[in-house]
Order: structure tokens, then C-alpha cells, then sequence
């Protein structure tokens, strides 16, 4: 199978830019890295029909070695149609987050930073007198309690209605 | 085998019921009979299909009539359609979860109108993945399922679900052109995208060509399984969708690159080559998804990363090779459809009940509620692998397996499968602790409508909200169906297993699958495993 020089050179070419748009902050870059990368795999995908060759019509004079693949250019299509659907749709979400925040860039997630600055202590499991926190309360843990009254919150709390 | 020749409607019928009930978007009711009936009829013909292939086996459809190795062609086996059966029962458990959230919000000028549409284009796009018998049909059927799913995670346009969606659209497309590119270099490498015909050519190709294509689409199928060091976007994107969307996603859309993974792993390129590497990533997915579940405290997250985590299992046994191993596998993949489904529903149910879905924020609902308790417990023991569930039975089938292979690998990941199941139930058990066990009053800045509870909360209370039913019935009894269809996954373990086995030997021996695509006289594949029969080197 022989190849096309251009055609590869231009492949890696908008590879090597899509990923590299890919690794950006701003979504707008985010999206036209997808749309190279998507042109670049259409490109491989071209790459693999081989020969440049005549319209796969049938005359029953060609010999079937002087047509070019047809399935390739069918794959391309098809994927030509997808990223299509998802550039629109990214457009929209683009569009949506400028209405919403009126910045183009991807934000943090708020919970993930939540967690990650959590600190290491827990109240339920590292305090020094355990804190109970269930509804059945342990005999030993309400003999403590009348040792040092108010230092741990057995006592019955106003509940709202739980009951 | 007549029956086969109707699988295709598994796909067809679902795009149909998107047409109509994108007709009738201004119907809300006509739309819910619609997409209700629809994936009922769905469901009715997988389960005839599972029935036709238990005893028949194999069967292959060519459509339109183009032969094999150049149609697309769809093959139904028992792997196959015991996927479509579990896939599209619990996807219709989602849907009336879903239609009962509607009703209760009375969502007449919500968007949701599109989200019957999408959702069984969503459906009809796993059912592609499941039956495609052709590497771009399965391609074609992941994008079909994508982009439903990029629709169905940012339902509504708020903040937070635009910005989880970003992550994941950007994500899934990465994973896409890259599964892309895989399928290019092995139609350039083999000159056929027809899985049967790629079986018997890929064993021509040398060995530097065969493993290059093979990792290309293990890290395209890895990514949207979620396989540790590519598995970072789940967690931060699933939690923000609404709640069944988040259900059916945990469900279905990992299971389908799993799925992906096997057919790569048995039909493409049998052997042991990256046992190996696929071993250390289904350890690392074990352990430090779990890990990441037990910092969380809010329990859609926690429940996103003990999600990653299980899916480790699913790699364990794939990555074993041997018919126990596999079958186990299979198993497991059934059983955790269903659970961590049940566990998302149920989720959205405490978001209902207690304002939130922060272990902090909510607390005593096993008094305030015991049937969402019960609700809870159950599938929380179940994925946990406590004994008498299929969460047990899954993780013990795999555990022997692992031991019966005997490798030091295989030991390491047996210990880490224990330690990965001790560490489920520690995260479980906090929730169970927190959010159920404790007194109501002992939340952190409790929503309003946990405390101003009244007497009866099974049947609807209006507290809080103006007209809206905390947990109206059809949700609670959409849950409490796929809980007992998870409790039915344990009671009928054994004919159960026996299917998973016969579906593993199946697919290890590839000839049923090649002969049914390419016809009788096909050439049979060189070898089946090495690990087959001497179980391991």
C-alpha cells in the first residue's frame, strides 16, 4: 500500500495542533482542538484507501484494480456527520457558559476542591472523647456523660417533629 | 433462528420512539405511554432473543442483505443478549423512575420534554454497541450513545452541569477519535473492519503491528470504561446530572466500553499478551477508586468512585483469560448494572427526601423513612459482596478463579479484590451511618424539609415544598423493582452463572462467533488460548 507524502505531513501537522489546543484552559481553543484532531483521523482514514483511483462505479471494462476503496471515503462520511453533531453541540455549551459565568474558561469543580481541603481531622473518629452520634447511645458512653456533664451532646436535643 | 433475524429491532425500535415522542413533545402523557411501551416491547423481544440463543447459539444478521466480510452485520450471542436483556430492564426501571419524577415536579414547561427523545436514543445506541458485529458499527453505535449522553448529563444548562459536561464531552471525544484511529490503522493493517473476518486476519499481522492495535483500542475502550489511570473524568462529571440520568449512566454507558473490552480482549486478540498490564490497572482501578470513595461526603460522588472502582472486577476477570475467570466476569457485570443503578435511584430518592445529597446535610432517615432505609440497605450490602448477595457470589467466582490461576499477579489481585470489597462496605457503612442512623438533629445545615417531616412519608407529604410529593410511589416502586431484580440476581445465581460460563466458553472458543458471521465452512481461528486449557503457563 503506498501512502501520500502531503497528505501524512498535513496529518501530524494538524495532530500535533489539535493536541496541542486540546491542553488549553479556554474552551473555544478546547473546541477547534477537537475539530483538527477529527480532520487529522479523516485524513488517516483517507490514508488507508490506498491509491488515488477511479469512482467506484461498476463498468464491467475497468479491471476492479483501478478503483479507489469506497469504504474509507464511507467511514469518513460518517464521521464527518458525527463531529459535525458534536461541534454544534459544543458551541452551545460554549455559548452557554459564556451566558452563565461570561468567561470562556473551564472551571474547577467546586466539590472537588471542597474535599481536597478538607482537613485530615474528623470529629466523629479522631476526637479524644467520642462524640455519638447514633440514636442508640452506648450505657458506657451515657456513664461518661454523668461523670462530666455537658462536655458531649447525649443530652436530648429539641427534634423537629422527627418523631 | 428466525427469531435472530429480528435483533435489529432492538435498535429500531427504540429510534422509532424517540421519532414519536419527539412528535408528540407537546404531549407529556402520550409521550410517557409512548417511551414506556416502547422499551416494554424492547424488552420483551431481548428476553425472546436471550431465550432463542440459550438453546440455538450463535446467530448472525447481515442488513440489507450485503454478505459478511462487506455488510454490517449484527451478531446475537449469549453474552450479547444477556446485555441487551439487563441493559434494557434496567433502563426501563430509569424511565418510569424518571416519568414518577416528572409527574411529581409537574414538569410542563420544564425541559424535560426532550428527555424522553434522547433517552431511548440513548437506549438504542447501547443496543447497537451490544449487537454490532462490525468495528465502525460499534464505533457508530458509541457515538449514537455519546451524544444522547452529552444531551441527557447537561439537562437543564445549569452552572454546574455545564461545567461537568464540558469535562465530559471533552473526554468522550478524545476517546472516540482515538478508537477512530484504531479502527483506520487495522482496516489499513488487515483491509476489513468485520470482527469475525479481523479475527482470523489480525493472527497474520506480526507481532510489533498486533499489539500496537490492540493497546490503540484497550486505552480508546479503557477510557470510557473508566480503567484507573483513565479514569478521572467520571467522578467529576456524573454527580451533577439529575438523578436517573446519573442511574442510568453509572449502569449502562461504562459497561458498554467493558463489553468493548472483552470483544477486544477474546475475539480480536485472544492470548495472553497484555494480561499483565491489564492486570496492574484493574488492581490500581480497585484500590484507589475506593480510596477516593472514602474521602467523599457527598454520596453521588461517593458512589462515582466506588463505580470506577468496581469496575477493576470486571478487568480482574477479563484479564485472567480462563473460562472461570471470564464467566465471573460476566457475571459481575450483570449484577453491577443492576446494583449501582438501584444505589443512584436511590440516591435521588435522599436528595428527594432530605434536601440533599451530602452525608453532612442529611441524617435519621431510617426513622423518617424505613422503606427508603430498606431501600438502601439492601443494594449497599449487595455491592459491598456481603454473603448471600450476587455481589458475594460475583466477587467469590472471580476470587477462585484468581487463586486457580495461581500467578503471584493473580494472588496480588486477590488480596486487593478483599481489601477493595472490605473498603465498599466501610464506605457504604458511613453513609449508612450518617445520612440513616443518626439523629435528625444532628445534621450539619439541614434542609428544611428533613426536619418538618410528618407522619407518613411513603404516601406523600407536602411539607417544605408547595405540591410536591417527596417520594411519590412510582419512584419509590421503580427502585424497589430493580432492588428485586438485584435480590432475583442472587436467588437464580446458579442457572445464572451456568449462562455466564457458557457465555465465557463461547467467546474464548472463538468458532461459534466466526461461524456464525462468516458461514459453516469458514476457516476456524489457528488456536484458541493458552490460557484455556492449562489454566495459565
Amino acid at each position: 500500500m503506498s501512502v501520500n507524502l502531503t497528505l501524512l505531513t498535513v496529518m501530524g501537522a494538524l495532530y500535533a495542533c489539535g493536541i496541542y489546543l486540546l491542553l488549553e484552559r479556554s474552551l473555544t481553543r478546547v473546541l477547534l482542538g477537537l475539530m483538527l484532531l477529527a480532520n487529522a483521523t479523516n485524513l488517516l482514514l483517507l490514508a488507508t484507501g490506498g491509491y488515488a483511483g477511479l469512482a467506484p462505479i461498476f463498468n464491467k471494462d475497468t479491471p476492479a484494480g483501478d478503483y479507489n476503496d469506497p469504504l474509507p471515503q464511507a467511514l469518513i462520511l460518517t464521521s464527518i456527520v458525527i463531529s459535525f453533531a458534536v461541534t454544534a453541540f459544543m458551541l452551545g455549551i460554549i455559548y452557554r457558559t459564556w451566558v452563565l459565568a461570561r468567561q470562556d474558561e473551564i472551571q474547577d469543580d467546586a466539590e472537588d476542591r471542597r474535599v481536597a481541603e478538607t482537613p485530615s481531622f474528623d470529629a466523629e473518629d479522631d476526637a479524644v472523647i467520642p462524640v455519638e452520634t447514633s440514636e442508640f447511645p452506648l450505657a458506657m458512653i451515657k456513664a461518661a456523660a454523668e461523670e462530666q456533664p455537658g462536655s458531649l451532646n447525649v443530652d436530648p436535643r429539641p427534634e423537629g417533629g422527627g418523631k | 433462528m428466525n427469531i435472530a433475524s429480528f435483533a435489529p429491532l432492538a435498535v429500531v425500535l427504540p429510534i422509532l420512539g424517540a421519532a414519536l415522542t419527539f412528535l408528540l413533545i407537546r404531549y407529556t402523557r402520550a409521550q410517557r405511554a409512548v417511551s414506556i411501551a416502547l422499551l416494554t416491547l424492547t424488552l420483551t423481544l431481548e428476553c425472546w432473543l436471550l431465550a432463542s440463543v440459550w438453546e440455538g447459539g450463535t446467530a448472525a444478521v447481515n442488513i440489507g442483505g450485503w454478505l459478511p466480510p462487506w455488510g454490517i452485520v449484527m451478531v446475537v450471542d449469549q453474552f450479547s443478549s444477556l446485555m441487551l436483556v439487563v441493559s434494557s430492564a434496567v433502563s426501563l426501571a430509569v424511565l418510569i423512575y424518571a416519568t414518577g419524577q416528572g409527574m411529581a415536579d409537574g414538569d410542563r414547561d420544564a425541559p424535560v420534554s426532550i428527555f424522553h427523545p434522547t433517552y431511548l436514543i440513548l437506549v438504542a445506541g447501547v443496543s447497537n454497541a451490544f449487537l454490532s458485529g462490525d468495528l465502525f458499527n460499534l464505533y457508530v453505535g458509541f457515538e449514537i450513545l455519546l451524544t444522547a449522553s452529552y444531551v441527557l448529563i447537561t439537562l437543564g444548562g445549569t452552572g454546574p452541569r455545564i461545567r461537568a459536561g464540558v469535562t465530559y464531552v471533552v473526554v468522550s471525544v478524545v476517546s472516540s477519535v482515538l478508537f477512530l484511529i484504531a479502527i483506520a490503522m487495522i482496516y489499513g493493517a488487515t483491509g476489513t473492519v468485520n470482527m469475525a473476518d479481523l479475527a482470523i486476519k489480525l493472527g497474520d499481522l506480526d507481532q510489533g503491528t498486533r499489539t500496537l492495535l490492540h493497546v490503540m483500542l484497550l486505552v480508546a475502550f479503557g477510557i470510557k470504561a473508566a480503567v484507573f489511570p483513565l479514569s478521572f473524568w467520571l467522578p467529576d462529571s456524573y454527580p451533577t446530572a439529575p438523578a436517573p440520568v446519573t442511574a442510568v449512566f453509572a449502569g449502562l454507558l461504562t459497561k458498554v466500553g467493558v463489553y468493548a473490552m472483552v470483544r477486544t480482549e477474546t475475539l480480536l486478540f485472544p492470548g495472553d499478551a497484555l494480561n499483565a498490564p491489564l492486570m496492574v490497572a484493574a488492581l490500581l482501578t480497585m484500590v484507589v477508586g475506593i480510596l477516593g470513595a472514602l474521602a467523599q461526603s457527598d454520596i453521588k460522588r461517593l458512589l462515582s468512585f466506588t463505580l470506577v472502582s468496581h469496575i477493576g472486577y470486571m478487568v480482574f476477570g477479563l484479564a485472567m483469560s480462563t473460562v472461570a475467570g471470564l464467566g465471573a466476569a460476566v457475571f459481575y457485570v450483570a449484577h453491577h448494572i443492576t446494583i449501582q443503578t438501584s444505589l443512584f435511584l436511590v440516591t435521588g430518592l435522599i436528595e428527594r427526601r432530605g434536601g440533599s445529597s451530602s452525608m453532612d446535610r442529611v441524617a435519621g432517615l431510617a426513622k423518617l423513612s424505613p422503606v427508603l432505609a430498606v431501600l438502601f440497605f439492601i443494594p449497599a450490602m449487595n455491592l459491598a459482596g456481603i454473603p448471600p448477595f450476587s455481589g458475594f457470589l460475583g466477587k467469590l467466582g472471580l476470587l477462585q478463579a484468581g487463586i486457580e490461576l495461581g500467578t503471584p499477579l493473580a494472588y496480588a489481585l486477590v488480596v486487593g479484590g478483599v481489601l477493595t470489597s472490605l473498603l465498599t462496605l466501610l464506605a457504604v457503612a458511613r453513609v449508612w451511618n450518617r445520612a440513616f442512623w443518626r439523629k435528625p438533629s444532628d445534621a450539619e445545615h439541614p434542609d428544611p424539609v428533613l426536619l418538618a417531616a410528618p407522619e407518613d412519608s411513603a404516601t406523600g407529604d407536602r411539607a417544605g415544598r408547595t405540591n410536591v410529593t417527596l417520594l411519590p410511589r412510582t419512584m419509590v416502586g421503580s427502585t424497589l423493582g430493580l432492588v428485586v431484580f438485584g435480590v432475583a440476581l442472587t436467588v437464580f445465581a446458579g442457572p445464572f452463572f451456568r449462562v455466564a460460563d457458557q457465555s465465557a466458553q463461547q467467546m474464548l472458543d472463538r468458532s461459534p462467533y466466526i461461524q456464525a458471521v462468516l458461514g459453516e465452512n469458514a476457516p476456524v481461528p489457528p488456536a484458541a488460548l493458552p490460557g484455556q486449557e492449562g489454566g495459565g503457563k
